[in-house]
């Protein structure tokens, strides 16, 4: 941990410096060189837009709504991807059902589904959410389902010994834990997946508002300033649920795992 | 009580080519109350295998096992197992594994700390209580793994080669602080090992099986008082005649 965090320290100057370092030039490169804003808004535009936008306040109403979107795809995922893994990761019959079926559909791309979702669902929320649902729940039945695979016997047979019998303790006291690491993985991927699916989802109109929709709605303006300012902001917040996640994880659920890595 | 009788016990696996392997071949034993049996014997001999069936965690093609006169038909809290490889749950703090059985017993959060603390100090790991067992050295999670078994107050106590991957210098640590904690809690050991020394130093009974199939070769008393010096000359020669014999007559085809 100690050398991890002074690498980060390090890391974290250089980090700066280099972000420090792409601005000048983004600046120089669309200010000096190119002078067009539609082609390179140049990032005191940028700056400026994001402003406006502060203070017209639809913003943080773009904010909420994608937020909504996105907890209900992977609010679903999550609810639909662990039984999912813990089923298939715990009997070998269900497995090999459900295996095929989920690697047929696996395949198809989260975005190939708008179609679908559109006539299933019609342009509502759900309907995003249902994109991010499919981009999210994947990763999360993979990889819960092989973390449980991997549960080493001898914890089971441990626990055995010590009066947890029943399909439903082991599970709960024995397999769950020692997945949680590989469940984690799958979540942190899913929501990067989900993330990512963001814009797409909202780009076929499910409401006025979304940071996704936005996006599209200055591009029609070609207000190419106020683009950019919803790619940082959607670059950031997915940015952000990475670190929280990571950070929130690790300590809280994995901190057994501190001494195991190496 | 902790009297444990094995009748005419056989296990055999169907080999890939539809023959069949005999792994144990009408094994008797009986193992009486408060009585520390080492069953030795080189791989491949059965001895997990029948360690695993005293435990519950395997079936037997025929024969029965019963424990104070009540066949074994699964895992039971009367039966305590330490395994040959790390088995605490990593994710468990050092109390926290120990008082899971208890825990699974549903015996209050209180009572079952109190009970694990008792436990912990038999085998003197207090100032670990709440390391991980990631933090723990190889000998000190077998000691943990020892005291998560006692927790639950077995009768019998089986133990697969439990120090099999320790160095000399620990192991032998470990065989003393077993036969004291023995001595102090009296459970009925059934305690499987390859080695001569490691039977000799710590059995009433050493147990020699024979591989292919699994059988018992010779079962030798050892009456020598503890606690039992290694260096001494009856140690010695103790552990010669053991040897010898098993070369005589229980040597591998």
């Amino acid at each position: 941990m100690g050398r991890h965090a002074e690498k980060n320290g390090r890391d974290w100057r250089l980090g700066a410096l280099a972000i420090l370092v792409a601005l000048a030039a983004w600046q120089f490169i669309a200010a000096v060189i190119i002078r067009y804003p539609f082609i390179l808004p140049a990032p005191t535009d940028v700056a400026s837009a994001f402003f406006s936008l502060v203070g017209k306040g639809d913003i943080f109403v773009d904010l909420g709504t994608s937020l909504v979107h996105f907890a209900i795809g992977l609010g679903l995922a999550l609810l639909v991807g662990i039984p999912m893994g813990i089923i298939m990761g715990w009997n070998r019959r269900i497995e090999a059902v459900v295996d095929p079926l989920i690697e047929l559909l696996r395949p198809i791309p989260p975005l190939a589904w708008i179609p679908f979702a559109i006539i299933w669902f019609g342009l509502t929320t759900f309907s995003a959410g249902f994109i991010i649902f499919i981009g999210a729940v994947f990763p999360i039945i993979i990889n819960t389902y092989s973390g449980f695979r991997g549960v080493p016997r001898v914890f089971v047979e441990a626990g055995k010994m010590l009066g947890c019998t029943k399909d439903r303790d082991l599970v709960r006291y024995i397999a769950l834990p020692a997945a949680l690491p590989s469940v984690a993985a799958g979540i942190r991927i899913a929501t990067g997946v989900g993330w990512m699916c963001l814009v797409a989802a909202e780009l076929f109109g499910v409401s006025n508002y979304g940071l996704g929709q936005k996006l599209w709605f200055y591009y029609s303006l070609h207000q190419m300033d106020s683009v950019v300012v919803y790619m940082i902001l959607l670059g950031l917040i997915g940015l952000a649920f990475d670190m929280v996640f990571r950070h929130y994880v690790d300590k809280k659920f994995l901190k057994w795992r501190t001494g195991e890595v190496a | 009580m902790g009297d444990l009788v094995i009748k005419d016990l056989n296990q055999s696996f169907a080999r890939e080519d539809g023959s069949r392997l005999v792994v144990l071949e009408n094994l008797n034993l009986d193992v009486k109350d408060k009585e520390f049996v080492c069953i030795l014997g080189s791989s491949g001999c059965g001895k997990t295998t029948l360690l695993r069936m005293i435990a519950g965690l395997d079936t037997s093609e025929s024969g029965s096992i019963a424990l104070d006169g009540r066949e074994i038909k699964g895992p039971n809290p009367k039966i305590g197992m330490v395994f040959q490889e790390y088995s605490l749950f990593p994710w468990r703090t050092v109390i926290d594994n120990i008082a899971f059985g208890l825990e699974m017993q549903g015996v209050p959060r209180e009572k079952r700390y109190t009970v694990a603390e008792q436990y912990l100090n038999l085998v003197n790991l207090s100032q670990f209580r709440d390391s991980f067992p990631s933090e723990l050295s190889g000998g000190m999670r077998q000691r943990v793994a020892v005291a998560r078994a006692l927790a639950l107050d077995p009768v019998l106590l089986l133990m697969d080669e439990p120090f099999g991957a320790l160095d000399a210098q620990t192991r032998n640590k470990l065989q003393h602080e077993l036969l004291e904690i023995w001595e102090k809690t009296k459970k009925t050991v059934v305690f499987i090992t390859h080695s001569v020394d490691e039977a000799v130093f710590l059995a009433d009974r050493i147990v020699v099986m024979t591989p292919r199939p699994g059988r018992i070769c010779r079962i030798f008393e050892i009456t020598l008082p503890r606690p039992r010096d290694r260096t001494s000359t009856e140690f010695a020669g103790l552990r010669r005649d053991v040897l010898d014999l098993i070369n005589q007559h229980c040597s591998i085809q």
